[in-house]
């Protein structure tokens, strides 16, 4: 029993070291001149984060308008489309596969073909197209649960009232399966917000404002690390560590929200 | 009828979208490979997984440094965090009272999403200095290997927990009417039980270890050497890619496209190994 | 073996050995009967001998299922349901189907009746709010909801969910009605508005329903078919005819035992 609780114990150390530690360091840096203030580079890290943020919404967001029309479409193949047969199966090796390909070799692989072979440079299209590749597999996987959830009865009650195969996809299925959807939506927004090495070998280091898709950028997180290994300003680290922690509470909030209200909707109203 | 129309075009684009991540795997095995393959050709395999020195401006590529560095510290992190998260995961499944466990599940949930950057941050602000007391510059394995507890401590965690929920109730109520004690009946029959789930979780953050990269860049120390006490600095392989690749030309960078190769057939070992596991475990339980 | 008497000379949907396999089990074995328009036609037997597959046979709701195979003649008004050429998704507007629980979309009331006509390519709001209104008077749910269409359809009673699937099978304008036990998952006073409700859909639309209720058959149908599973479990055809005569005069014994009770 010790065992046990200790085991517990030790856990809620740690997160409250390394969550406690940079809220306490990093909130009182977090002014609003620091949120809009571009940051200045060199050793003393001066300035703030303005680009940063930027850079990383422009980044998330081309991520996602590639990533959702392809992920939901893989999606609904596999939910409904897909017969059971070894061309199937290929498909779904295919993506359990890519789940498990660490974040580097993404980045590798990004860095040979949209920096170098296809000469987008080190740019936001570059890392975004990369972020896509590394985030197809868990939109794919969440979105077939939140359709595969949908009760049965629903998909036979169109088809009888003469309802085309697609009809009653994109009619009944998808709109139900709707909160779980944008659950994995902004599941993946989460990671990419916190995706670091891909990055890294992608966007380049440029702390300037992007201003198109082929300019170069730098995420909040690629910031912190930046930040941590090129200058001192460990304080300046930690409040960028904070606006991180902070959104991911947001989003963690906004998801379990969501799914909360994905059952209530499943359920009928009260 | 535009709607029969429509009924045929989506299903060929959904099709085209499904096929897109095998494609996408493929166009990685072919760039990473293609890339890598003069490394090989012109380094020699054996000399470039067994070399000991990885000397690029001198023509040098031997990364069995880098691939000790990956492994001493995959093994550290994992003996740390495994009885760690065990320990959490049958405190959470089983022995916390309601709340309790309402506190500590959403706490496990965010140190999930937490980005590793935050995690070196830490490692680099709190845990170099404290290990520095010890001897040497702190930047050291043993940094890293607890560093990298602490990122694959919540997985274990919640998939852990998972499949000990997942124990059916008649297991603990058979076990506790033969007169076993709590614990007994947890170690004895609630955990064999879950062992498909646990060790799935095992896997999944061992991999999670060999695949980090910017954590481990910030408090190893990078320097290319034997890790020869838990204090020593070292480099893993996925370090030395991220570093180097920038600059890197030629031979150089195809050698470090090589070392992505040997990093990705690693990974595909681990799944192999996980899938062996989980069929193993899961037909022991008549579940297939 | 079949027995048969016909209550006109052309059903609306007439099956002749007709065969039914999933794989390489059969359910159903040599079929063969002519139900008539404009009535009730009941389906009754002991449960698993094949009364509702039979039953997503006539709007093939069976296409879904892998391994589907089936043979012989099903027609509707003398056209085979099962040729390469027909449309299928014209077909289900033809031939509606009510299910066994009521299974309304998780939208509002007036989106649940739209659904049908809107599929088939009715746009217009005046349209629309028309056939939704006429649909919801004719399965006699209108009183009670005329007043909150924009409700979700969830919240309604049982009774009422299943009267408001009538209403939008009714919506897209079928002409022939199948049920599969609409009213075993509700109350008895919400089964008799139900029954009321077939008798009056009877006399527009020709209605096929399945049921364990035989007491349910002999106050509803005209025509009832008496299903039973041989020892390899297909289901057969043991006898067919006008509801009066079936219940009051079976011919075969079979049919006897089943009503009298003596098992099911």
């Amino acid at each position: 029993m010790v065992y046990v609780w200790g085991g517990g114990v030790i856990t809620v150390l740690i997160l409250l070291v390394v969550i406690g530690y940079v809220l306490v360091q990093g909130l009182p840096g977090l002014t609003l001149d620091f949120l809009l203030t571009p940051p200045q580079g060199g050793l003393s890290g001066e300035g703030g984060i303005s680009t940063v943020i930027v850079s990383t919404i422009y980044l998330v967001a081309v991520t996602i308008i590639i990533l959702v029309p392809v992920g939901l479409g893989a999606a609904v193949y596999l939910a409904e489309y897909a017969p059971n047969n070894r061309l199937t199966r290929l498909i779904r090796y295919g993506v359990e596969t890519l789940a498990g390909v660490p974040s580097i070799i993404f980045g590798l692989f990004g860095f040979a073909l949209f920096v170098t072979v296809l000469h987008f440079n080190f740019s936001i299209l570059s890392g975004a197209l990369t972020l896509v590749c590394l985030l197809l597999p868990t939109m794919i996987r969440t979105s077939e649960e939140a359709i595969k959830s949908v009760p049965y009865a629903h998909r036979e009650a169109a088809l009888a009232l003469g309802a085309t195969r697609w009809q009653m996809v994109s009619r009944v299925l998808l709109p139900t399966a709707l909160p779980g959807i944008v659950t994995a939506v902004i599941l993946c927004i989460g990671r990419a917000i916190e995706e670091t090495a891909c990055l890294y070998v992608t966007l380049g280091g440029s702390a300037a404002m992007p201003s198109s898709l082929l300019s170069g950028g730098r995420t909040l997180s690629l910031h912190v690390f930046y930040l941590a290994m090129e200058t001192r300003a460990f304080d300046k680290a930690m409040a960028t560590g904070a606006v991180l922690i902070i959104t991911i509470i947001i989003i963690n909030t906004i998801t379990n929200w969501l799914s909360y209200r994905f059952q209530k909707r499943m359920k009928g109203t009260s | 009828m535009t709607r029969y129309f429509t009924d045929r075009l989506a299903r060929y684009v959904v099709f085209i979208s499904a096929t897109v991540s095998f494609i996408i795997l493929l166009a990685i095995a072919i760039f990473v490979f293609i890339d890598g393959l003069p490394a090989f050709k012109e380094i020699g395999v054996f000399e470039f997984l067994f070399g000991t020195v990885w000397r690029p401006g001198q023509g040098q590529y031997g990364i069995l440094t880098m691939i000790v560095g990956s492994i001493v510290v995959t093994v550290g992190s994992l003996l740390l965090a495994i009885p760690l998260g065990i320990a959490c995961a049958i405190l959470l499944a089983e022995v916390a009272p309601f709340r309790v466990r309402q506190f500590l599940r959403p706490a496990v949930e965010l140190l999930v999403g937490i980005p590793s950057v935050v995690y070196g941050l830490v490692g680099l602000v709190l845990l170099v200095p404290a290990v520095r007391q010890l001897g040497g510059n702190g930047f050291s394995v043993l940094a890293a290997a607890i560093v990298l507890m602490a990122m694959v401590l919540p997985t274990i965690i919640s998939i852990s927990e998972d499949s000990l929920r997942a124990v059916p109730q008649s297991y603990r109520e058979g076990a506790l009417a033969l007169g076993a004690t709590r614990w007994q009946m947890i170690s004895r029959v609630l955990l064999p039980a879950a062992r498909s789930g646990i060790g799935a979780s095992i896997v999944l953050g061992m991999g999670r270890a060999v695949g980090e990269t910017m954590a481990m860049i910030m408090v190893i120390g990078n320097s290319i050497v034997f890790p020869t006490s838990p204090l020593s600095p070292a480099r893993t392989l996925t370090g030395n890619i991220a570093v180097e690749i920038n600059y890197a030309t030629g031979v150089h960078e195809s050698a470090l496209f090589a070392t992505g190769i040997v990093l990705f057939i690693f990974i595909l070992l681990l799944n192999s190994i996980a899938v062996i596991v989980f069929k193993r475990g899961a037909s022991a339980q008549n579940l297939t | 073996m079949t027995i048969y008497n016909q209550a006109c000379d052309c059903g609306k949907i007439s099956a002749r050995q007709v065969d039914l396999y999933y794989g390489n089990f059969q359910a159903l074995r040599n079929i063969t009967l002519e139900i008539p328009q404009c009535a009730i036609t009941a389906i009754i037997g002991p449960s698993g001998c094949g009364k509702s597959s039979f039953l997503r046979l006539l709007n093939r709701m069976n296409d879904i299922i892998n391994g589907v195979r089936v043979g012989g003649v099903l027609q509707l008004d003398g056209v085979s349901i099962y040729d390469k050429t027909i449309d299928v998704v014209d077909l289900r507007k033809r031939v509606g189907m009510v299910f066994q629980k009521p299974n309304p979309f998780p939208m509002s009331i007036y989106d649940n009746i739209a659904f049908g006509p809107r599929q088939h390519g009715t746009r217009s709001r005046h349209n629309l709010d028309e056939i939704v209104t006429r649909s919801l008077q004719q399965s006699a749910l209108w009183d009670e909801v005329e007043d909150k269409l924009g409700q979700s359809a969830l919240a309604l009673s049982g009774g009422q969910q299943q009267r408001l699937c009538i209403a939008r099978v009714l919506a897209v304008e079928p002409e022939v009605i199948l049920m599969d036990e609409p009213c075993s998952a509700l109350d008895p006073i919400a089964t008799l508005r139900i029954e009321d409700l077939m008798r009056t859909l009877a006399r527009d639309y020709t209605i096929v329903i399945v049921t364990h209720n035989m007491q349910q058959a002999a106050r509803v149908s005209d025509m009832a078919a008496f299903f039973m599973m041989e020892e390899d479990r297909a289901g057969t055809l043991v006898e067919y005819g006008k509801t009066s005569q079936i219940f009051t005069n079976p011919k075969d014994k079979r049919t006897e035992d089943y009503i009298t009770g003596r098992f099911g």
